[in-house]
């Protein structure tokens, strides 16, 4: 995989096949981007399991919070990273270690040895993007804010079940 | 897994920013002409008016019609968003407004559309904000002009009222040495002829009201966010770097990474200062921009043909469009717009003042107004309109002497402009 520029259909793929992601770095301050994205994917359906040492047995937004990967007793489908690009390298291996069938690390955070870890083991991996981000572009939902969401289509929009001001993500595109 | 195809400049034109109508089917962008929309619930109002989720609240601030045109300008451009406003001096206003605080510095190109010239040395200097002036033909003024609080570089690519081709190159290396964004007026070229992104701007502002919207109807303005300078890097633009009080302390460089810019510009500027655009006139600026690609080459067309026509005329004592092959600036057109000059220029007349006077009283198909890139063709006499004001020596300064006369070169047939402006040149 180039990780300079991936494909809208990787990224697409990987959203609406997956639904249960573990978000390290998870924050309980309402001003962080971590909880900005935690709370957009909470809004779009997905279970976000919150990862953060420091909180552990406490809660972010309702979801109870896990001190490191390996507490989590369920299947986790997406490792989304909010640590720094050194710190991404371990917690990869992790991911590896419990199952993890997506590593994805967010904006500004990238390691290309991670990267190639996570892929021997037949991972998918995205570096420097946001979840929450590509989410709002592939749906067209961040075309309201005037963002060029790189993409033409003309099929009509999905709306989401929530109600008129919210979009899924389309399979058919 | 489909190949992905990057589309090409007239493809984005027509459909970039613009699906379907989700709720009925319109092909066509609606106008949504409303000022408000309905909260799906208390928790996504909420979420709305923290920036934590997309969404429309108020058309002060955006509006669905607005959005369609803004992601077609950053497409256009290249850039990763922008924000549409009721003018381009609102876009300007909303630019420095995002970028300065009281007593700082920004240098700006002294070769710039008058009214520029007036907002930067007049409007802003009660902001707290300082202009200093550099020559846009010369790279190295931009450098002698900097300071320690210097805090943007401004400059028009191609300068009104035409006949200069800025070396966007070298100015932007001056800029980027300094660590200040580069900005960058594309309003004469549009991105049709030229993308500044291409040589370095952060930031592109246009005047919509000219050739995107193409068609004399509207006035509007907008901000491209090229979304290549590091606001967190500089620490100097406390706008998109210090918490937000209005926004619960969230720092939007952080939250929105490179689109931050086209956004703090919206949610601090656009919604405090309010110079919203009408969603008409976004809704007609988009149908101007479906055909710009083929509007654009036209009117280049006809202004070469015209200017070259004006050349040979006895009236006329010099014609300064960059699109000439003897024109000084002639390889910069080669470089930055090969595909044309654009078709705004100015030419002078033998007969001075009186003689300015006598042609725009002549013509018949030529409007005499003070606008540019219409579907009609625009003529314009500055030293006894726009530039009146002015002592001589201001005026000579400006580019608007008293021979001169400016055209803004339309879509008609060619003929009947040139037809147009030898009867009116002959009635001198």
């Amino acid at each position: 995989m180039n990780h300079d520029s991936y494909p809208d259909a990787y990224i697409r793929d990987i959203l609406v096949r997956h639904r249960t992601i573990a978000m390290v770095g998870a924050s309980p301050n309402p001003s962080r981007p971590s909880y900005f994205a935690m709370k957009y994917l909470l809004g779009k359906g997905f279970h976000v399991v919150p990862v953060n040492p420091g909180q552990a047995g406490k809660t972010i937004l309702d979801q109870p919070v896990f001190g490191t990967l390996g507490e989590i007793s369920e299947p986790v489908e997406i490792v989304d990273i909010f640590r720094n690009s050194e710190a991404a390298l371990p917690v990869t291996r992790e991911a590896i270690r419990i199952g993890a069938k997506v590593v994805w690390m967010q904006l500004g955070v990238r390691n290309d040895e991670a990267a190639k870890l996570a892929e021997e083991a037949g991972l998918k991996v995205v570096m420097n993007r946001c979840p929450k981000i590509e989410y709002g572009r592939l749906s067209g939902e961040i075309s309201w804010a005037g963002v060029n969401s790189r993409t033409l289509s003309s099929k009509r929009p999905l709306l989401g079940p929530k109600g008129g001001q919210q979009r899924a993500l389309r399979r058919d595109v | 897994m489909s190949e992905e195809r990057t589309p090409g400049f007239n493809t984005l034109a027509i459909h970039a920013g613009a699906q379907p109508d989700p709720a009925t089917g319109a092909r066509v962008t609606p106008i949504y002409q409303t000022t408000s929309y309905v909260f799906d619930d208390v928790d996504h109002a909420a979420a709305l008016f923290n920036l934590e989720t997309f969404g429309n609240i108020y058309t002060r601030i955006m509006n669905p019609t607005q959005a369609v045109l803004e992601e077609r300008l950053a497409a256009l451009e290249g850039g990763t968003a922008a924000l549409a406003v009721a003018s381009g001096h609102a876009a300007q206003a909303l630019v420095f407004h995002t970028l300065l605080e009281p007593g700082d510095e920004f240098i700006a190109a002294r070769q710039l559309y008058g009214g520029s010239i007036n907002q930067f040395g007049q409007a802003f200097a009660k902001c707290g904000w300082t202009v200093k002036w550099a020559d846009t033909t010369d790279a190295e003024s931009f450098r002698a002009q900097l300071s320690p609080k210097t805090r943007a570089i401004f400059v028009e690519s191609i300068a009104n009222p035409g006949g200069i081709i800025t070396d966007l190159e070298a100015i932007a290396a001056v800029a980027k040495e300094a660590g200040v964004p580069f900005i960058v007026d594309n309003t004469l070229a549009t991105p049709y002829l030229t993308r500044p992104k291409e040589y370095g701007a952060d930031i592109i502002v246009h005047s919509l009201t000219k050739f995107l919207g193409g068609h004399g109807n509207s006035i509007g303005g907008a901000i491209v966010d090229c979304g290549t300078f590091d606001w967190i890097g500089s620490g100097r633009y406390p706008s998109l770097t210090a918490p937000c009080p209005s926004y619960h302390g969230i720092t939007l460089a952080e939250t929105f990474g490179n689109f931050a810019f086209a956004i703090a510009a919206r949610v601090l500027g656009l919604r405090d200062l309010g110079p919203a655009i009408a969603p008409m006139n976004a809704f007609l600026i988009l149908t101007g921009i479906e055909t710009l690609p083929l509007r654009m080459q036209r009117h280049c067309d006809n202004a070469l043909q015209v200017a070259t026509w004006l050349k040979g005329h006895d009236e006329v004592a010099w014609v300064n469009y960059a699109g000439l092959d003897d024109n000084p600036f002639y390889p910069l057109t080669r470089r930055y717009c090969p595909d044309g000059a654009g078709a705004v220029f100015t030419f002078g007349l033998k007969g001075g003042y009186d003689a300015g006077i006598a042609l725009v009283s002549n013509v018949k198909l030529f409007s005499h107004l003070a606008n540019i890139g219409d579907t009609r063709s625009l003529i314009i006499h500055p030293a006894s309109t726009t530039h009146r004001q002015l002592s001589d020596e201001h005026r000579e300064r400006a580019g608007a002497g008293a021979d001169v006369v400016r055209l803004s070169v339309g879509l008609e047939n060619v003929d009947d402009i040139i037809a147009d402006l030898d009867q009116a040149l002959a009635a001198i």
